[in-house]
């Protein structure tokens, strides 16, 4: 996989602790670090030290995950989170979250739904992939959505 | 090598009070002793588990509450490990008594905590997992809860009615608790039609935030000799940490390990927990006659039956249904009415598991007592890799 630049965060978008995650695009990804040494990655993308126990590289790449997963599990919160969620004028309005195993790099990662997914659209098992979307702040975060749908 | 018994425990009941932790804590402290029967100034080593919602003192809660009892020169000692905490101080104190250093310990634990959701430390704080999960997915304690039960429901065909007939059982057990907070008997209907938090979760089925205080007086085979009969033994404490890679979403995290370079440990990190204390104190699953395990919401006891071995995975649901698990029944889990009934006072949580497990071995449970208990284990799980679990012994 080819090496990424440090910083492909779009100019102009709120500037947050996540921007470098995430690529957006045509097929967004997650990024990860990949250790030179023993092929583990790592997501969140930060690293002191390669977390695989028997491995003390120091040395890895930026790489894509796979953005294709199963999902997991599932929830919803029907009740707002408290600070530093970001808080919302209004009724509340509840949103899933989403546990999704990436295939191909066997890690299970958390994410809200895409706008428009429902409980009602998630069934544990189902096929999965990435998109990107935003909290109520315009924060961009990615999202989980079912594989193929246009939602 | 001398072996730590239990001379005392005492709490102060479970509730929300909003007082100073210190003034639960002494009460705590003061029940203890006097089911000792001894005295503060006896004490050697104070073995504090910490609270992180109240300020300094909370951070050095072993100096705290030796300097509310008054101070009697003992050396002291605070320990942190999530909702671990209390069973490291124990840790603690038993390893002092165990090298000699120690001949009588008090290992206390105590909270006030706030209303509604655990929220992370103030700020911005991006290094922090507790706050990414918060800021960027809105992921609470509830949300990590609901996402292991709805994950039973794909692979077990467990059913929102199993869960809530767990709650219904804690309800039941915890009614005669005087250290309880809630005792009220429910039927499997109310809890259902409690509000939804996150799916498949309702209001009565995950753990509240509580104040409340635990304290246990650890001492020599030595010191202990001749003071009373019915003395147990603590057989085991186990805190093992995970180990890589872990496939579960554990809190705070956003992501799991991954496992495509190493395979997946043999045991899962919490039936890790449980494995290491049977290795410790050389009994068996099927020795164990009462169970005290962490359930922050009524799904997740299910998963400590099979992490503790008490049936195989996946069928835990049927513990539940067939009533092993009740009082009365093959193996009673949280006779004391749980985490369901007292809501999670932190620091305090995992010693006051070990105060009713030592009831319930001396058979000082009234209206709760599991019948001729000889051995018990406690469980609990934690944020940033924390869990606990205990087996005394008569």
């Amino acid at each position: 996989m080819p090496e990424l630049a440090p910083d492909q965060a779009s100019e102009g978008a709120p500037a947050s602790a996540i921007a470098t995650w995430f690529d957006d695009g045509p097929q967004p990804a997650l990024r990860a670090l990949q250790c030179t040494v023993c092929g583990n990655k790592v997501f969140p993308p930060r690293a002191l030290i390669c977390p695989n126990p028997a491995c003390s590289s120091t040395d890895f790449e930026s790489v894509h995950l796979g953005r294709l997963g199963t999902l997991w599990s599932f929830t919803d919160a029907q009740y707002a989170p408290p600070p530093p969620y970001p808080r919302t004028e209004g009724p509340w309005e509840p949103f899933p979250l989403l546990a999704v195993e990436i295939t191909d790099d066997k890690m299970i990662v958390l994410g809200q739904a895409a706008p428009g997914v429902g409980l009602e659209d998630l069934t544990v098992g189902m096929p999965m992939e990435l998109s990107v979307g935003s909290l109520t702040d315009g924060t961009a975060v990615w999202n989980w959505k079912p594989a193929g749908g246009t939602s | 090598m001398t072996e730590a018994v239990i001379l005392g425990v005492g709490m102060h009941p479970w509730g929300k009070w909003g007082k100073p932790f210190v003034t639960y804590g002494i009460t705590a402290a003061q029940n203890a002793l006097a089911d000792a029967g001894i005295s503060w100034l006896d004490v050697d080593f104070v073995s504090g588990a910490e609270t992180v919602r109240n300020g300094y003192p909370g951070y050095v809660s072993a100096a705290t509450f030796a300097q509310a009892l008054g101070w009697n020169g003992t050396r002291v000692a605070t320990s942190y490990a999530a909702c671990a905490s209390g069973a490291t101080a124990l840790e603690a104190a038993r390893a002092q008594i165990r090298s000699g250093r120690s001949q009588v310990a008090l290992v206390i634990g105590a909270d006030t905590t706030p209303k509604g959701f655990l929220a992370p430390n103030a700020g911005d704080r991006p290094d922090d997992p507790d706050w990414l999960r918060f800021r960027f997915l809105g992921a609470t304690n509830p949300a990590f809860f609901a996402m292991y039960a709805r994950r039973r429901m794909a692979l077990y065909g467990d059913t929102a009615q199993h869960f809530a007939a767990v709650r219904v059982k804690s309800a039941t057990a915890g009614l005669n608790n005087p250290n309880a907070r809630y005792r009220k008997a429910m039927t499997i209907e109310e809890v259902l039609a409690s509000p939804v938090v996150s799916n498949p979760l309702h209001l009565l089925e995950i753990c509240a935030t509580s104040d409340g205080a635990a304290a246990v007086i650890l001492t020599s085979e030595e010191f202990a000799r001749g003071r009373r009969e019915d003395l147990v033994r603590v057989a085991a404490v186990s805190t093992a940490t995970p180990r890589f890679p872990s496939m579960n979403i554990e809190l705070p995290d956003i992501a799991s390990d991954s496992a495509a370079v190493v395979a997946l440990p043999s045991e899962s990190f919490r039936q890790s927990l449980a494995t290491s204390a049977y290795e410790e104190a050389g009994v068996s699953p099927s020795d164990v006659d009462v169970a005290e395990v962490y359930d922050l919401s009524s799904a997740m006891e299910l998963d400590w039956y099979e992490d503790l071995q008490l049936c195989a995975r996946g069928d835990g649901a049927k513990l539940v249904e067939s009533g092993d698990t009740a009082l009365g029944g093959r193996i009673p889990v949280n006779p004391s009415g749980g985490l369901a009934c007292f809501g999670e006072a932190v620091p305090a949580q995992a010693l006051a598991q070990v105060c009713e497990l030592t009831w319930q071995l001396r058979g000082q449970a009234s209206g709760r007592q599991v019948d001729g208990a000889r051995v018990g284990i406690t469980a609990n799980q934690g944020l940033f890799g924390h869990g606990s679990s205990v087996i005394l012994t008569r």
